[in-house]
């Protein structure tokens, strides 16, 4: 059994046991006066993102059905935001069929302002694949949401249960041809962020 | 895929440095990613201790690796994880195979993962009828080229957009001379997509597993490694047991690193947390040795295997950026591919160790404070004791040793040196000496210091 094997080969060969390092004082060395917002927005909007504060969701509705044709197949996992497909209710679907879904709307309650990335839980996407499949992904977050770093983002999600969670900072995006990025890889194309 | 060669680091590193315009176009790029880094590190007051947290962390890993493996054995498992033990290169390629036999697959699609290029997963398959498509842009672009990444990160930054837009043409039918970054990603996402859509299988790496919760991170920009899992029915993820990190919190840390130090971005675009399968499919994780163990036990290179992967130390090295990285025949490139490489096959490598200046940039670089250019020194020394250094080194360097053992031998050698420079310059300014490539030899001095000072203590005394 290579198991076995493994395992007693690494426990002969690994070094007298050292300590884990104190995180408190990287946790509290990040500047929490930072305006979060301001900061989460600038960050988000140089990785491509599309960041509006809004007033309430019809301004969120207005924006969508400024930017997309009638007709368009979009999923929303917002109960605020009913005049679309609940994702809620195709949540159990085979993901291939959202192949043809043009925008996902989701809600988040966690947003890091020094990277601009958004956390989402398989319970907030609904499927999995829907904020990959999407041509065009738009997340709505609350103002309060916002934390400065990672460390406090981690802080926030504890030991939460999840099937599957993601960070998602921006639209999908690639530079492996001579360092061009070019947003829009093999997920969406967009990001917009609702900041209410 | 990989380029069978027997030619060394020195030979390969000439080939690419044949072409003097592509070399600086090589070097600059690498150099700006490399300063992006600087802005994206220097922007955090706290950065230094990121770096030794993170450092700190990773010790704590390796000196308790065999109970986190277990530990995140049994959390993985609870969460309804398949785990499957793999002690070398055969045995994971053998356990991908038959877990896609078992389900009639023979169409995979794969995102980036330097470990299946360590254990050639995708020449194997291919023998045994498997079709595997990388999935990753640049992964896919070496793949059709029939190259190995050069770069763990970027895999074809050895490559112009114009080669590129040729590949494209030939295999997925885009315009004839074709050469702009936009349309050829265009391209390849429509031809990726159909690829997502139709794979029953995917393959991703790992690039932390904690062991707390027995949940795995994978992050990527492009968002293929989502698309190839969520699609899936089985998706396999294999990992090297050094990627193992103890609670999820630890992923504060190494999250706000790993793309700050890799290309100078705050975060990957996406940072995908797999903990449970979705309903109806399955998620196999292939734990894989293959010379770890062995590395763990190697007190002067364990350090080693406290990498993340970022990419750093390459982007940063005067070598790697001038001789390119195909020139290290060997998965991961670059300054900690060779202290990685040589315990694999420490005769096959013997050169890479050399392939460094040891000007430190690497170690001042990188994010989990890996002494590499300590380890490149360490192995020279434990290459040429074990009689793996090249023969014509070897023997210059018994020379120089007796020489310079020797004041008599010391003072004829450097008189008839600056002899030969003065009055047969031809002897040294030739394609022999490999010192006159790219360089004009420097012109002698006509006194040695010591016969300079002789003469000086000489005319002050008088």
């Amino acid at each position: 059994m290579s198991r076995e094997k493994i395992l007693a080969a690494v426990k002969f060969n690994q070094p007298p046991a050292l300590p884990l390092p104190d995180m408190e004082v990287l946790n509290t060395l990040t500047d929490v006066r930072t305006e979060l917002v301001s900061k989460y927005k600038t960050i988000a909007t140089a990785g491509g993102s599309f960041v509006y504060e809004v007033s309430g969701f019809d301004e969120i509705k207005a924006i969508i059905n400024n930017e997309f044709k009638p007709g368009v197949k979009i999923i929303s996992a917002l109960d605020e935001l009913s005049d679309y497909i609940y994702a809620e209710t195709v949540k159990h679907e085979d993901g291939h069929n959202f192949a043809d879904v043009e925008l996902t709307v989701l809600r988040t309650n966690l947003g890091v302002a020094e990277n601009g990335a958004l956390w989402l839980t398989e319970k907030d996407m609904g499927s999995r694949v829907l904020p990959f499949i999407a041509q065009h992904l738009a997340v709505v977050i609350s103002k309060d949401d916002f934390v400065p770093t990672m460390a406090q983002a981690y802080q926030v999600i504890g030991d939460a249960a999840y099937g599957y969670g993601a960070f998602i900072s921006g639209p999908s995006k690639t530079a492996d041809i001579e360092q061009s990025l070019v947003i829009g890889a093999h997920g969406p194309r967009s990001l917009s962020v609702f900041i209410l | 895929m990989s380029t069978a060669t027997t030619k060394d680091h020195p030979h390969l590193a000439a080939d690419f440095n044949r072409d003097e315009p592509r070399v600086n176009w090589h070097d600059e790029t690498l150099w700006w990613i490399r300063a992006k880094r600087d802005i994206a590190a220097h922007k955090l007051p706290e950065w230094e201790l990121l770096r030794e947290t993170a450092s700190q962390i990773k010790f704590n890993v390796l000196s308790n690796l065999s109970s986190y493996l277990e530990q995140f054995e049994a959390n993985a498992i609870k969460n309804g994880i398949i785990v499957h033990w793999a002690a070398d290169a055969t045995e994971h390629n053998q356990i991908v195979h038959s877990l896609l036999e078992q389900k009639g697959i023979t169409k995979m699609v794969k995102s980036k993962s330097m470990l299946t290029e360590e254990c050639h997963l995708n020449e194997y398959l291919k023998e045994q009828g498997i079709d595997v498509i990388d999935s990753d842009l640049g992964e896919r672009i070496v793949q059709l080229a029939n190259e190995p990444p050069s770069h763990i990160v970027l895999p074809c930054i050895h490559k112009k957009k114009e080669e590129i837009g040729d590949i494209f043409h030939e295999h997925l039918g885009s315009a004839k001379g074709e050469s702009d970054p936009k349309i050829l990603t265009e391209t390849a996402r429509q031809h990726l997509r159909e690829v997502f859509l139709t794979r029953r299988a995917a393959l991703t790496g790992v690039n932390f597993a904690v062991a707390e919760t027995g949940e795995f991170v994978i992050c990527t920009n492009e968002g293929n490694a989502d698309m190839g899992a969520h699609l899936a029915e089985i998706h396999i993820a294999s990992m090297g047991i050094e990627k193992l990190i103890p609670e999820r919190k630890h992923l504060g840390v190494f999250l706000r690193l790993l793309t700050r130090s890799a290309t100078g971005q705050p975060i990957t675009t996406y940072s995908s947390h797999f903990s449970k399968p979705q309903d109806g499919s399955e998620i196999h994780i292939v734990i894989v040795d293959n010379g770890r163990s062995i590395q763990l036990g190697r007190e002067e290179f364990r350090n080693s295997l406290k990498c993340i992967r970022c990419g750093a130390c390459m982007n940063t090295c005067p070598v790697y950026r001038k001789s390119g990285g195909h020139s290290y025949h060997t998965a991961v490139a670059g300054p900690i591919g060779s202290i990685l490489a040589p315990n694999l096959d420490m005769k096959k490598y013997a050169d890479l160790p050399f392939a460094s200046t040891l000007c430190g940039s690497c170690s001042n670089v990188c994010p989990v404070k890996i002494d590499i250019h300590d380890q490149l020194y360490k192995w020279r020394q434990v290459i040429v004791k074990e009689g793996y250094s090249p023969k014509a080194k070897t023997m210059a360097m018994k020379a120089m040793a007796l020489t310079l053992a020797s004041p008599t031998l010391y003072r004829m050698g450097g008189k008839t040196g600056r002899l030969v420079f003065k009055y047969a310059p031809f002897a040294v300014n030739n394609k022999l000496n490999p010192w006159y490539n790219q360089r004009e030899m420097p012109k002698a001095p006509d006194e040695s210091f010591g016969e300079w000072y002789a003469q000086r203590k000489g005319a002050k005394n008088s």
